[in-house]
């Protein structure tokens, strides 16, 4: 058993996944699903479709070119088994997919960079060019901070409510017009969250 | 090759040839004609006839040439036959007098087109065709006598029997009146003339006969007379041209009744005469009227006359009575089974085939190339095995042997890793990993592997050492941050807006509220002005002012004229009338530039500046039709 690698896509199929076209030269098309082999025989060119790896090594976005990526190969020379070579064979293999990786990922930051200061000088412009909305924005955050405030005022007053309850549980009249007191405080909050002037 | 000539066209008299190609030229040729006609067309209608005849004349001739056989060509007994018929000579002079008389016609009409082209008036050109016709007529007439030569041929050509000279064939010949007429009655159903008078056939005959499922055919020939062949008529020759050239088994017909009128001599000298046509042919010998006379009752003296016959070497005898119907089947069974053999026997004889059949088969003697002896393979191992004996109780043992002793078939099943060939012994049970983190193992088993995972480490090494896994990464400080949120906020602020403005202008199946009658409270106005930004509080000043009583403005005044009501309420709106005039006499002016603006507007039945309508694009009846006196615009 093996894994073989889409046509189209070049992704991994499984044993038991996808489908196989044998062409009358006998030459074998294998598909990861149903989306590569509609593609195919709609004879789509795998590099211009942006979602293949084809394309995607073509294109420059992904690590086409390395020493690692030169171990797997189909060689058409049988050898024998020998168990102390497939055991290292095996510790080879992830000890080059971890190097794989990290490469990939050197790659990738490489490809990346520079594309910071380019955001930050298209950032730069945006904000110099749009003045006036920014003045929007003081508004909001001005809002927003008093919101906050009136909330935390609110919140402490209740603490200090709570904490006057119990010694006020026993003076009723008192109650009364604490009561009152908070109402009102309530309703001044109210009034201004919304914008009052 | 063709051995019928049934359908020849028949050849017309000269005369009736003339009719009917000039009735032909005047049928189908146009034959209305003027002087006032251009020369061109005159010379064109002259020509035509003159071609029309020419290629008549020709197209009927070569009917003539092509449906007569050429004499060289066909088959050798039907040349000598044609020949001794119709002669040779007589029968290729004629054709070939059509054949010129065809080349002739050809080149009249080639002549006359030439000097019709030159013709200068009706009259002449008429005077060319006439010409032309005539001389080809001339040349027509003087065919007279090879065209009724060959109609004769034609039809007795059509009559002629026909005779494969390839086929199985029984030739009956013999003197006169011998009964050959008779027998070839008997064995076939063809209809043939039986007379008690010499020379009844007076030309071959053919029927046709089975026999093993063959088809054979019998052919009649007119009666021989003893003489040399000179002296022979047609008659004679067409049997010694049938019995010459026709692959056949021959039956010599004798009478020994001598009722025929001629002597038993007579006929046994006639035989010896024609022996060397025989030559490569079966031959019976027949004796017929054995009703009247039979072998056994002649005189010692003609039976040895009869029996030198057979000292020919192929030749049998035998007797029949074709007036008894006696015999006569054995007879013919007897000459097509002589046939039948001599045939085989000559195909067998008859290199061409055998040397085909070699021709095919090739069988390659490669050359030594050197001295080097080089003998098939076999290995030590096998030699010292000698022969497998399942007898032998110490014979080897097989794995069928195993498997025989562990269950047989179905219970015990061979462990194929036993035979492999490994390093060691201990890792024929292995099971090899195929798979790992999604990778064929297959793939990156290489004998080679340490040495070039060692590169691969050595590599990594080198580029950790250059720096080229070194992450340049900066950390952000606070403004950066800010400058970013603050764009961020910006670029969420104007798909806001987008989305806002659309939604608004989208009509959604509400009806346009005229602006006039939308009411906008001062509290949105002070909202929205303060959320972008400005400063309300002078705007509340200029509000408390204008409440204590605010100035009407010139649409309020518009509006009390029009309705001639007491002037309401002022609209909380600017005044669009003077807004934005200094004073009366810009005003004045404004109005003055608006209706000149109106002028063309009105004068164009619009209903206002933004009408465009256009009624019709391309309005049918101004744009079609053929143009009169009438404007453009108005028809």
């Amino acid at each position: 058993m093996r894994i073989y690698s889409c046509h189209f896509c070049s992704s991994p199929v499984y044993p038991g996944h996808g489908i196989m076209f044998v062409r009358n030269d006998a030459k074998e098309f294998r598909f990861c699903r149903s989306k590569c082999h509609k593609a195919f025989k709609q004879k789509r060119n795998p590099r211009k479709l942006r979602w293949t790896k084809a394309f995607r090594k073509a294109a420059g976005k992904e690590l086409a070119v390395d020493s690692t990526l030169t171990f797997a190969s189909r060689r058409n020379v049988p050898v024998r088994y020998n168990r102390d070579l497939v055991a290292t064979t095996l510790k080879a293999m992830s000890r080059i997919e971890e190097i794989r990786q990290k490469r990939e990922r050197a790659f990738y930051k490489n490809r990346m960079r520079g594309n910071k200061e380019r955001q930050l000088a298209a950032d730069r412009k945006l904000v110099e060019e749009n003045q006036e909305l920014l003045r929007m924005r003081e508004v909001e955050l001005r809002i927003k901070a008093e919101k906050e405030a009136a909330k935390a005022q609110r919140e402490q007053e209740e603490a200090e409510m709570d904490e006057d309850e119990d010694e006020e549980m026993e003076v009723e009249s008192e109650e009364s017009e604490a009561e009152e007191q908070a109402q009102k405080i309530l309703l001044k909050n109210k009034r201004k969250t919304k914008v009052k002037f | 090759m063709q051995l019928t000539w049934k359908d020849i066209p028949a050849v017309p008299t000269s005369n009736d040839m003339l009719d009917i190609v000039l009735n032909r030229t005047q049928r189908k040729t146009p034959t209305v004609i003027r002087p006032g006609f251009k020369i061109q067309r005159i010379r064109a209608f002259y020509m035509r006839k003159v071609k029309f005849t020419a290629e008549g004349f020709t197209e009927k001739f070569e009917d003539v040439l092509k449906g007569f056989p050429n004499i060289n060509d066909v088959h050798p007994f039907h040349r000598d036959l044609m020949d001794t018929l119709y002669e040779k000579n007589h029968y290729k002079i004629s054709l070939a007098a059509v054949s010129r008389a065809k080349t002739l016609i050809e080149q009249v009409s080639r002549d006359y087109v030439r000097l019709l082209k030159f013709g200068q008036s009706l009259f002449q050109c008429k005077q060319l065709k006439r010409a032309a016709l005539g001389r080809m007529a001339t040349i027509v007439k003087k065919l007279k006598d090879p065209f009724a030569y060959l109609e004769q041929v034609r039809q007795h050509l059509g009559r002629l029997p026909s005779i494969d000279p390839n086929t199985r064939t029984l030739l009956i010949c013999g003197y006169p009146n011998v009964g050959k007429s008779s027998f070839l009655k008997c064995i076939t159903k063809a209809d043939v003339e039986v007379q008690p008078y010499a020379f009844t056939t007076k030309s071959l005959y053919v029927g046709h006969f089975d026999y093993k499922y063959l088809r054979f055919q019998a052919i009649d020939t007119p009666g021989i007379l003893d003489r040399p062949t000179e002296e022979m008529n047609n008659i004679e020759m067409q049997s010694i041209y049938a019995i010459a050239h026709l692959r056949s088994c021959v039956l010599y017909f004798m009478d020994l009744s001598e009722q025929c009128g001629f002597s038993i001599e007579a006929q046994v000298k006639l035989f010896h005469s024609i022996k060397p046509l025989f030559a490569n042919k079966s031959v019976l010998v027949v004796v017929n009227k054995t009703d009247i006379i039979r072998m056994e009752d002649l005189e010692e003296s003609q039976a040895q006359l009869v029996q030198s016959v057979m000292d020919v070497p192929g030749v049998e005898l035998m007797q029949t009575s074709c007036y008894q119907e006696e015999n006569v089947m054995e007879v013919r069974n007897k000459a097509c089974e002589k046939l039948l053999t001599s045939r085989i026997e000559q195909k067998l004889k008859g290199t061409a085939r055998v040397t085909n059949v070699l021709n095919k088969i090739h069988v390659a003697r490669p050359q030594a190339r050197d001295d080097v002896e080089r003998v098939p393979f076999i290995p030590e191992e096998a030699k010292k095995l000698g022969r497998y004996d399942p007898m032998d109780p110490n014979r080897r043992k097989l794995a069928r042997d195993i498997e025989a002793e562990n269950g047989g078939a179905g219970v015990f099943n061979i462990n194929l890793k036993e035979k492999y060939i490994l390093e060691d012994d201990e890792w024929k049970n292995d099971v090899m990993p195929e798979i790992l983190d999604g990778r064929n193992v297959y793939d990156f088993l290489d004998p080679e592997i340490s040495a070039k995972l060692q590169a691969l480490e050595e590599e990594e090494e080198r580029l950790e050492q250059e720096g080229f896994y070194d992450s340049d990464e900066e950390i952000e400080d606070d403004e950066v941050a800010e400058l970013r949120e603050k764009a961020e906020w910006i670029r969420n602020k104007q798909k806001q807006m987008i989305q806002a403005a659309r939604s608004r202008k989208a009509l959604n199946n509400k009806s346009i509220m005229p602006r006039s009658k939308i009411t906008k409270s001062f509290s949105e106005l002070e909202n929205h002005m303060y959320h972008v930004g400005h400063d309300v509080s002078k705007l509340r000043e200029k509000r408390e002012k204008a409440g204590r009583g605010r100035e009407l403005t010139g649409s309020d005044y518009v509006r009390a004229l029009d309705e001639d009501r007491k002037v309401p309420a002022p609209a909380n709106q600017s005044d669009r009338l003077n807004g934005g005039l200094s004073d009366g006499a810009l005003r004045s002016k404004a109005e003055r530039m608006a209706k000149a603006e109106r002028r063309e507007r009105n004068r164009q039945a619009r209903a206002g500046e933004a009408d465009r309508r256009e009624v019709a694009m391309m309005p049918k009846h101004l744009m079609s039709g053929k143009r009169g006196v009438g404007k453009t615009d108005r028809r």
